[in-house]
């Protein structure tokens, strides 16, 4: 095993250890590839996902994430290439910049599973962000590929935006059934059926 | 005679009633244990099987509460404290998950959980009296409002405050009397203030199981369905009966006579009992059925402590008023 799945295993044992994370599986937990699509507060939300998964899965289970962020420290870019194996796509990209859809597309091909965070950016408010659309293309041309809603209820209050102390809250990852695109679907209706089914995950203490 | 002298004079040092007392404790595990073990083979229907695999998770985890008390007491002051500590945190951690904050909050949790908790918790292990009661009622009152305001969000801005210093009360301000009683010097009593804390603890968790026994087997007039669904009055007075009496047979592990003792385990009964029901009251507004995980069987951990919350501040301020 390489130093960076070590270092990986670490920050997972740290997450649970801090977060006192408890999974909630609502269908059962099946070895396939698949795409996590989760509310998005923290950096570290991704990490609560990994943390719930079992090892194995862990391997080809790759979060999608901002080359504009990660790509900018030497630690950020220890932790996505060597550590997590990020999908670092850009948020904005130019004309030069290689396509957010292909890149997601290349690690599908692959047979790894995604991490990703459909409302595109951390989210400070109460509600939940409208989805970006990504998730239609990639849900479109992978049609075989289950997509996972994931609710991460807590974490958000652990570590918010710009906080460097996480208050010890206990945080519950809840994994939903699997979503796939409809019969003559269009791009607006399934962005709103997986943004409902996300949020029909949330336990019912949120307010 | 001369036997009955001995006898009493082991039963009077510390060492001889904490033998006595966990002695006695063992005792009740294997025979409960036993008895689940019995009934785990009998039960046929699935609903008999689900109640009792919860009354064995339930005495499972007694098994191992009962030893981190009694390594506590062993390792001494600073074992008690520290165990007593992580309550604390635990039953903090669970109550404030389960509360609406906002990010503006996130300073005054950091100061609960990090400088408010640890120096309550210092000032019981320094006896240091004067400070332990008012720190949080007073000073944590006026401090965590300012930072939380420094937060600059206001919205539900009172409501948020409140539920910071109620779970801070609840949590660490009580719970903290239970290891505070140590700090009480009673005449003829010298270093056995340990006793007051098992007599205290003992009680009133031996009140929840009476009540739960009693309520599962007699069972069927409703306390009050709406807060508490699992609560009768056949639980509740069988409960209590049982308890008072047991509070009672201890007396001589604490400086009370018999009829002192027994009236104080139904103060510390019926306060108890309370604490449970409030908190209810509680995780019903949030829709919740149990505060946490933590202890297989009972929820979390203010799940076990709740009615040691009520009782605790009490217990302490009769003993500290009357006997010293």
């Amino acid at each position: 095993m390489s130093i960076g799945e070590w270092v990986g295993r670490g920050l997972c044992s740290f997450t649970r250890f801090v977060t006192g994370l408890r999974p909630i599986w609502q269908a059962p937990l099946e070895q396939r590839q698949r795409i996590f699509i989760a509310n998005h507060r923290s950096h570290g939300d991704f990490l609560t996902i990994w943390a719930a998964l079992p090892i194995v899965m862990r391997r080809r289970t790759r979060p999608v994430a901002g080359a504009d962020y990660w790509e900018t420290s030497k630690v950020r870019r220890y932790l996505s290439y060597q550590v997590f194996n990020s999908v670092l796509i850009p948020r904005k990209p130019s004309r030069t910049d290689p396509n957010p859809i292909d890149l997601m597309g290349a690690a599908l091909e692959k047979g790894d599973s995604l991490i990703l965070f459909p409302e595109g950016t951390r989210n400070l408010g109460d509600e939940l962000l409208p989805f970006k659309s990504g998730l239609y293309h990639i849900a479109k041309a992978f049609p075989q590929v289950e997509i996972i809603p994931v609710w991460i209820e807590n974490l958000g209050r652990v570590m918010p935006k710009g906080v460097f102390i996480p208050v010890p809250l206990l945080c519950s990852v809840t994994f939903g059934e699997a979503l796939h695109l409809l019969d003559g679907e269009d791009r607006q209706e399934f962005l709103d059926r997986c943004r409902q089914k996300l949020i029909d995950l949330a336990p019912s203490t949120q307010s | 005679m001369i036997d009955l002298n001995t006898q009493s004079l082991v039963l009077n040092t510390l060492t001889g009633s904490l033998i006595a007392i966990f002695g006695g404790l063992l005792a009740v595990l294997v025979v409960a244990s036993s008895i689940g073990y019995v009934l785990a083979r009998r039960a046929r229907t699935e609903s008999a099987q689900a109640v009792i695999a919860n009354l064995n998770a339930r005495t499972n985890a007694w098994w191992l509460m009962i030893a981190a008390i009694g390594i506590a007491i062993y390792l001494g002051e600073l074992g008690v404290v520290l165990l007593f500590a992580f309550a604390s945190f635990q039953a903090l951690r669970e109550f404030a998950s389960l509360t609406y904050t906002r990010r503006g909050d996130h300073r005054a949790l950091l100061w609960s959980f990090f400088v408010f908790l640890p120096l309550q918790y210092y000032l019981v292990s320094e006896k240091w009296y004067g400070l332990f009661t008012i720190l949080i009622p007073v000073y944590g009152f006026l401090l965590l409002p300012i930072s939380s305001s420094l937060g600059r969000d206001t919205t539900r801005f009172l409501e948020r405050t409140a539920k910071v210093q109620w779970g801070l009360m609840i949590c660490v301000y009580c719970i903290s009397h239970i290891p505070a009683l140590l700090m009480l010097d009673i005449a003829g009593y010298e270093g056995k203030s340990v006793l007051l804390l098992v007599f205290l603890v003992l009680v009133v968790q031996a009140s929840d199981v009476f009540q739960y026994i009693w309520g599962k087997l007699f069972g069927k007039t409703k306390f009050s369905p709406a807060v508490s669904p699992s609560k009768s009055w056949e639980g509740l007075i069988g409960g209590w009966i049982s308890s008072v009496a047991l509070g009672a047979s201890l007396y001589w592990i604490t400086p009370f006579n018999v009829w002192e003792a027994a009236l104080i385990a139904l103060i510390i009964n019926i306060m108890g009992f309370f604490g449970g029901y409030v908190l209810s009251a509680i995780k019903r507004d949030r829709g919740v059925k149990d505060w946490g995980s933590l202890i297989e069987g009972h929820g979390g951990m203010l799940d076990r402590v709740d009615s040691l919350s009520f009782s605790a501040p009490v217990f302490f301020h009769i003993v500290r008023f009357f006997w010293t």
